[in-house]
């Protein structure tokens, strides 16, 4: 199966080793990712609270293109693995459709620059892809390290399932636990997985979006979770880097690997820790101690 | 926060705006605005809130009621971080972030956010840099935004910087797009048309031009 790929800002930046390890993880499932030629910027929170309108128009301006190239590639599927651009691309294409005043004066902004956007394209998150395109057995098939032992708090963040995502619950969402569970790891009951993490606050009012992640963290660590994994690259930025803030700025110290969910599929189908992008983390996860920590050794393959 | 405000204050109907439910409730999404039953489900979901000047439910009535001053320069708007929960539970389905969008939207527009609050400065450097360029430069976006914010903070964030840097993670070279003509073409062609009609229209094109 192809797909045309979203990467957005955030998977070309501090985001990287989301990039890496998805396309990696996609490659090992036989899952075929195309880049969208000369996207841009979804716009983001930021975009909607100055114009709103020029946020749609951004987002239209990808679906135009996406269009174009969907003609050769022969998939309408965009997948758009941020968490942030999913819900701005969503948004926009349920507006687009719902509101007519918006729609005409997009589509006269994208004839300006000869683009035109015809409703012919589905957005789609990596987790809807990796649960309902193919299926469970064709993933643990290709488990070569089971992570037997390995317990793991998911974290969805607010706006992969809020408000518009149709694959997932928007309160108590599975998905990720599935797909983790499906390696071969234990998934803790983490109440707290949709609760937002401060977003971009952490680096606005620092003291305020710190709470928010703390928050997070410390239940995980209280739960049992020996790592969290995400889907999106600001929470995962929020959680792992400021760790060291955090312990210093509120009552316990907090310290637990954050990963992309794809870094952690990964690590049991055996992809190398370079590819997956491991070396980029803060909070050093390395499989083979780990793995032999919490299963004593027992399923470490190569 | 940087000051505390005081809670809701005593307006004489005359000194309030009476066209500022009509304004906000314009806004796609934001029609639903007057059948709000001053429940607080979207105060109780919502994580910001304990940081808050006025709590989302406040604002609600404030907006109905034509406090436009205090909204617009308070700090709840932008303490928002558009997580949707309380979007997603409220029971009269009013769509409350969209609603904030349309506050912080509008406080841009008529120059009225709190000054010097870091997150309409972020707001507006990662909207020029995307206008320009067609992506966002995550960190000459920071940059301006300490520079601009509190200088002082740069060099606590310098350690964080260089730890980024040392893993990838981080750079400060220029993303663009191809098609950058088209993307201006576009923009140029919005400049105009806001989705709520203000007499402060003017105020906001002069804004943009600095």
């Amino acid at each position: 199966m192809s797909y045309i790929y979203y990467p957005g800002c955030s998977l070309k930046g501090t985001g990287r080793a989301y990039e890496e390890s998805l396309l990696a993880v996609f490659k090992a499932l036989e899952l075929e990712l195309e880049e969208l030629h000369d996207w841009n910027c979804c716009g983001a929170t930021s975009y909607m609270s100055v114009s709103e309108l020029k946020a749609f128009a951004l987002c239209a301006r990808n679906f135009a293109l996406a269009e174009k190239q969907a003609k050769k590639s022969g998939t309408t599927d965009l997948v758009v693995p941020c968490a942030a651009c999913y819900l701005g691309l969503n948004k926009a294409k349920k507006y687009l459709d719902q509101y007519p005043d918006i729609r005409t004066k997009v589509d006269q902004a994208l004839a300006t620059a000869n683009l035109s956007y015809n409703d012919n394209i589905r957005i789609r998150h990596p987790l809807d892809v990796l649960v309902n395109d193919i299926k469970r057995e064709d993933i643990t098939a290709k488990v070569k390290r089971p992570l037997n032992g390995l317990n793991v708090a998911c974290y969805y963040g607010c706006q992969i399932v809020r408000p518009y995502a149709e694959f997932d619950d928007q309160e108590n969402p599975q998905s990720m636990n599935v797909l983790v569970r499906a390696l071969g790891a234990a998934t803790v009951d983490w109440p707290l997985k949709t609760r937002c993490c401060g977003g971009s606050l952490t680096g606005t009012v620092q003291s305020v979006g710190q709470q928010l992640s703390y928050f997070l963290l410390r239940e995980a660590i209280r739960r049992g979770a020996d790592v969290i994994v995400t889907a999106c690259p600001l929470c995962q930025f929020n959680l792992e880097c400021y760790q060291n803030e955090m312990s210093g700025r509120f009552d316990a110290p907090v310290h637990i690997p954050v990963l992309y969910f794809t870094q952690l599929m990964g690590i049991a189908l055996g992809i190398g820790d370079r590819e997956l992008a491991l070396q980029r983390l803060f909070v050093p996860f390395k499989p083979k101690a780990i793995m032999r920590q919490v299963a004593g050794g027992a399923n470490v393959g190569n | 926060m940087e000051k505390w405000e005081g809670w809701l204050k005593i307006r004489y109907e005359s000194e309030l705006d009476q066209d500022f439910a009509g304004e906000i409730a314009s806004v796609p999404g934001a029609d639903k605005l007057f059948t709000c039953i001053q429940c607080g489900t979207c105060s109780g979901m919502c994580p910001l809130s304990p940081f808050m000047d006025y709590t989302p439910r406040q604002i609600i009535a404030m907006i109905r009621a034509g406090f436009k001053g205090e909204v617009l320069s308070s700090y709840t708007t932008w303490l928002c971080a558009s997580c949707y929960s309380c979007t997603v539970e409220c029971p009269k389905d009013i769509k409350l972030t969209d609603i904030m969008y349309a506050a912080k939207r509008l406080a841009i527009r008529e120059g009225a956010y709190p000054k010097r609050f870091p997150i309409p400065v972020l707001a507006n450097e990662f909207f020029k840099s995307v206008e320009d360029t067609g992506r966002s430069n995550e960190g000459r976006v920071l940059i301006k935004l300490y520079l601009k914010t509190k200088p002082l903070n740069m060099l606590k964030q310098a350690t964080l910087g260089l730890k980024l840097m040392l893993r990838g993670r981080f750079s400060l070279k220029k993303e663009q797009v191809q098609g950058r003509d088209g993307l201006h073409r576009m923009m140029k062609f919005l400049e105009k048309e806001h989705m709520v009609k203000t007499k402060a229209n003017s105020i906001a094109q002069k804004e943009a031009a600095v």
